[in-house]
């Protein structure tokens, strides 16, 4: 069967592919009925831009459909939204296929092009916001839409048609053939996974790009993945500006700092320490502090209070050397929300060793966040002193978050005499 | 001997250090959130921010401006594992 390109505006046509089969996305989707690899060819007077590929596997549909609408001598601009290889994987044989197309990415694309080819000796035009290009008639402007979701991402817009070439932005997994939104099947729930699970760790981008996207007239959005969005499309714009606000309301975010302390405790030790903590941190003025038991609660919607939280802390028993599971698996699911410059910390109570405090700082400060007060360690039972200095240390991190730290001066000898980085 | 004072902004901490001593080997002691890789120069996963007192540090080695262009660092990073500070006053944050 002939693979045809689909029309979707005059002059502008669909030449991706089809992958009904697959399951699972980039380790971390699930894909209940595969996805589409969007492809766009826009014919000029003066020229024909291509618009994105598709995955390697997929390059000779590609070039079946792309056959069917432009000669490869008439191409002369390839645009790249995105690098990711489910969008590249056709590029090297379509450069080769269409030696005069120039390359059009964002700049910080160049990077990942280089690694992408293999080649230091690559042309190619860095394009930002505003930037233009004129195909006779046709008028490709480019936004730079960082982090959206990867460094490189961008939006290709063809002003005479109002139609944004949006990348993975608005885009979802999910496949079927019959291409527009008010045709296909219901791919509501795709548009929200996609969004929880590929933009939300950068709804502040999500956020800028927005402000870029809103001003512009659109009929019609041709993303990435999934279906084309010409049946109301600026629903879809506005999906995406409520998703990217705070999930939660916080009653007192006018008031207070949150810090959250999540806790795990085999005897108890660790526990009481939690309470000194979250005590010592609630003896200051515009923190609120709160105490979670980990083996009572599940991790999403721990998650989605880490979100919106200004600092966390982590409390737990070390055994056989590491902490302990639970923890790790809550600090092994963030990777879907921003916790970047968030304020961290870690104390517990062991019984022979106790490393688990260092680790979940080193994490902390591997996940970027800031970790300025030394974790409290206690073997076994808190003693009456050993629970004031968690009070302390409480009182220490909300200080911090409140801005209310005195700045500390030391001497690079008295460093060198600790084990570990300097008590606060 | 002649002292530098590098203040990590993170975490509010300033340490006054002999000159040409590098600043991994503070920030690993004190606890700030710059966080490294190969510890060789190679892999930029240490760039941090230079906010104040970029005059007072070394100057980058041919390896370091190397690996600070590839990974389109602006004029303002350098890389913890291989800057030294000389002397005067220098603020620093991790990225």
């Amino acid at each position: 069967m002939t693979e045809a390109p689909v029309a979707i505006a005059p002059d502008v046509f669909w030449i991706g592919a089809l992958d009904p089969q697959l399951r699972v996305f980039d380790v971390i989707l699930k894909t209940a009925n595969g996805t589409t690899y969007n492809a766009y060819c826009v014919r000029g007077d003066m020229g024909v831009a291509i618009i994105d590929t598709v995955k390697a596997e997929y390059a000779d549909t590609f070039f079946e459909r792309l056959e069917q609408v432009a000669r490869y001598d008439e191409i002369s601009v390839i645009v790249l939204n995105h690098l990711e290889p489910d969008h590249t994987g056709a590029l090297p044989e379509l450069m080769r296929r269409a030696p005069n197309a120039r390359l059009y990415i964002s700049v910080k694309a160049q990077l990942m092009l280089k690694g992408l080819l293999k080649s230091e000796d690559l042309s190619y035009t860095p394009v930002d916001t505003g930037d233009t290009i004129d195909l006779g008639g046709r008028t490709l402007t480019f936004l730079n839409t960082p982090f959206l979701h990867w460094p490189d991402t961008q939006c290709t817009y063809l002003e005479e048609e109002a139609l944004l070439f949006s990348g993975d932005v608005f885009g979802c997994h999910f496949c079927d053939g019959r291409l527009f939104n008010d045709r296909v099947g219901d791919f509501r729930f795709s548009f929200e996974y996609y969004y929880q699970h590929i933009m939300r760790p950068f709804r502040e981008h999500v956020r800028a790009a927005l402000g870029l996207i809103e001003p512009l007239d659109l009929r019609l959005i041709a993303p990435a993945h999934g279906p084309i969005l010409r049946d109301g499309p600026r629903a879809y714009v506005q999906r995406y500006r409520q998703l990217a606000a705070p999930l939660l309301h916080n009653e007192a975010a006018d008031r207070a700092k949150t810090l959250l302390i999540f806790y795990i405790s085999s005897y108890g030790n660790t526990a009481r320490m939690a309470q000194a903590v979250r005590d010592g941190a609630e003896s200051i003025d515009g923190v609120r502090a709160s105490l979670y038991d980990l083996q009572g609660g599940e991790v999403t919607p721990f998650v989605d209070l880490i979100e919106e939280a200004d600092g966390i802390v982590f409390g737990s028993p070390t055994i056989n050397g590491d902490a302990v599971k639970p923890i790790w698996d809550l600090l092994s699911s963030l990777a879907v929300v921003s916790i970047k410059d968030k304020l961290g910390a870690a104390f517990g109570s062991y019984g022979w060793t106790g490393e688990a405090v260092q680790m979940l700082e080193d994490r902390l400060r591997g996940l970027k966040l800031r970790v300025p007060v030394a974790g409290v360690r206690v073997k076994l039972i808190p003693t009456g002193e050993e629970l004031a200095r968690c009070h302390d240390f409480g009182r220490q991190l909300a200080e911090h978050l409140t801005g209310r730290i005195s700045r500390r001066v030391i001497d690079m000898s008295e460093l060198l005499k600790e084990p570990s980085h300097a008590q606060g | 001997m002649p002292k530098a004072n590098v203040t990590f902004e993170d975490i509010g901490v300033t340490v006054t250090v002999p000159a040409g001593t590098r600043l991994i080997e503070i920030s690993e002691k004190v606890g700030a959130g710059i966080t490294y890789g190969c510890r060789e120069g190679e892999c930029a996963t240490c760039m941090m921010k230079i906010v104040s007192g970029m005059e007072n540090m070394s100057e980058r080695s041919v390896l370091e401006d190397k690996v600070l262009q590839e990974n389109m660092a602006s004029r303002k990073h350098r890389l913890a594992c291989q800057a030294q500070v000389l002397s005067g006053d220098i603020v620093v944050r991790p990225g």
